[in-house]
């Protein structure tokens, strides 16, 4: 599953926040095309992370991070050019944001930021990308009504559109099935596996379950260390290597 | 069950009692603003009319009208508006928006929130010293408008930064996600939802600079100054000018004999165009917090 080059390489990552370091020192690869789970409790650094990798962790101003990012080979610490790093890396926050626009305007917003103005490409990838994240059919009548008044599952998915909207080589799901009813994270969870064709997924959850049926390889973080790190046969089988992570996965944890 | 306990009875008398005497100190407030403004319209109403407002004062201030300080307020409030609200809001939005928690920053806000406190015959002295001296501009009406546009300024600056820190954060970091510059964001996102509170706080600034008396006191305004009646631009940019602040101090304190009603009168307009001004924030406030988009 991991080929020579990883998509993603993180070496030696150490964040804080002031003085309270949250991730420990963690270094892991990630490979092309491969849906990446993590899995931990809440505090253990996973969102962090993820803000790491996409240098939107430059927004908290009492952030020091140190060690290396390499996203295609290129250091996120070094890169002259950050905006392009975040288009590269699509990222689903957990709680649903739909920006204060037209649902047409929320997926066209971060091609028009790189100057595509042609009406027929943005029609055509809006439709592209609210068809990938299921919400096309429910909205396809109303584009023009504002994002911010659709429902929370309906939201979340505009978010997916969105994030889907600047054709990353990387998607960052960062708890994206909290404000979705199981149906539809079931269709997303379709789109994932069509997805992963052409790019790579970090699949972070807190439904063990949810990274048992998509991942390939699965992470286990706990406190801003890894706990373990292999094939999902492996961390959910009755046999991991940690203790740990078997009381984790099989919900018997703490 | 709900049983009713002396504790009880005793608590939601207190409760009663408390919600009554916080009604009357907030009732309270509509006493003195209609008392003022029926006393004053009651000295005014001799005077009042169309012909007071378009006419020059005549036989020494003691009669006719107030168009030239009605004009030169006009005129004071729109040139130092004009220079006040892009600086500030510009400055707001840098604030708000660019800077980072660094000393030179806390500078810039010590600076903004005292500036803000600074007691109005300050600045009067400061823009007699900094423009009609040092700047050369003379007593005219640019060196009063600045003058009360580096009074006006920081409490625009105060009410933009407002306005902008209520549109919610997540909406920045969705559009960062996705690759925008914090200037594609500002542009997209925080100006367009920020802009009914970023208007309502320049146009409460009209009443304000309006009401003004000492700022242009020393630096342009004038007790009297020849004007033909109803003409809308009689003052040049170095020209001193009437102002009606200016103009009601003078008739109340300077002018012996003059007609009763008409400093009342002047009073009304000034007042009547702060409440029209104000109304217009309030309105427009309104009408876009009902476009609000979340």
């Amino acid at each position: 599953m991991v080929t020579a080059a990883p998509k993603i390489s993180v070496q030696d990552l150490r964040l804080a926040f002031g003085a309270k370091e949250v991730l420990h020192g963690i270094s892991f690869d990630i490979g092309r095309n491969e849906i990446f789970g993590v899995i931990g409790p809440a505090q253990s650094g996973k969102t962090s992370l993820l803000r790491c990798i996409n240098r939107t962790i430059d927004f908290s101003p009492d952030a020091t991070m140190t060690g290396t990012v390499l996203v295609d080979g290129e250091d996120v610490r070094k890169t002259r050019n950050v905006y392009g790093l975040r288009r590269k890396i699509g990222m689903v926050a957990p709680l649903p944001v739909g920006l204060p626009l037209t649902i047409y305007e929320n997926v066209a917003f971060a091609p028009r930021c790189v100057g595509v103005s042609a009406k027929s490409e943005l029609d055509g990838l809006v439709e592209k990308c609210l068809t990938q994240a299921a919400l096309w059919d429910e909205v396809k009548d109303r584009l023009d009504s504002l994002g911010t008044k659709l429902s929370g599952g309906q939201q979340q998915r505009l978010t997916i559109a969105r994030a889907l909207s600047h054709q990353p080589e990387v998607l960052c799901l960062d708890e994206f099935s909290i404000a979705i009813d199981p149906v539809t994270t079931m269709r997303i969870e379709d789109v994932l596996k069509e997805l992963r064709k052409d790019i790579t997924i970090i699949l972070v959850t807190n439904l063990v379950q949810q990274a048992r049926r998509l991942a390939d390889r699965a992470m286990f973080l706990w406190n801003g260390d890894i706990v373990e790190l292999d094939r999902n046969e492996v961390i959910f089988s009755e046999q991991p290597a940690s203790r740990k992570t078997y009381e984790y996965v099989h919900g018997i944890f703490g | 069950m709900f049983t009713e306990t002396p504790f009880v009875r005793v608590k939601l008398r207190r409760q009663a009692v408390a919600k009554w005497v916080f009604f009357a100190m907030a009732a309270s407030m509509i006493v003195p603003l209609l008392l003022i403004i029926a006393h004053l319209v009651e000295r005014a109403l001799p005077s009042l009319s169309l012909e007071f407002l378009l006419a020059a004062p005549a036989r020494g201030m003691k009669e006719g009208g107030i168009w030239p300080a009605l004009v030169g307020t006009i005129h004071l409030v729109v040139i130092s508006l004009a220079v006040a609200a892009p600086i500030g809001v510009l400055a707001a939005v840098y604030l708000n928006e660019y800077a980072k928690d660094n000393w030179f920053n806390r500078l810039i806000n010590l600076a903004v929130i005292n500036l803000a406190g600074v007691p109005s015959i300050v600045h009067a002295l400061f823009g007699l010293g900094a423009f009609v001296y040092a700047a050369q501009f003379g007593y005219s009406i640019i060196s009063a408008s600045l003058t009360l546009a580096i009074m006006t300024m920081p409490v625009i600056i105060a009410s933009t930064r407002e306005a902008l820190a209520s549109v919610p954060r997540s909406f920045r970091e969705a559009c960062w996600n996705v690759g925008a510059t914090r200037w594609q964001t500002i542009r997209a996102i925080v100006l367009p939802n920020s802009i009914s509170g970023i208007l309502t706080g320049i146009i409460l600034q009209v009443s304000r600079t309006a009401g003004e008396t000492a700022p242009i006191m020393f630096t342009g305004a004038v007790f009297f100054k020849a004007v033909k009646a109803g003409d809308l631009f009689p003052y040049g940019l170095g020209d001193q000018c009437m102002a009606l602040s200016m103009h009601l101090y003078t008739l109340s304190t300077q002018v012996p004999g003059v007609k009763e009603s008409i400093p009342y009168a002047t009073a009304v307009v000034l007042l009547g165009a702060v409440l029209l001004v104000n109304t217009a924030a309030i309105a427009l406030r309104v009408w876009l917090r009902n476009r609000k988009k979340w």
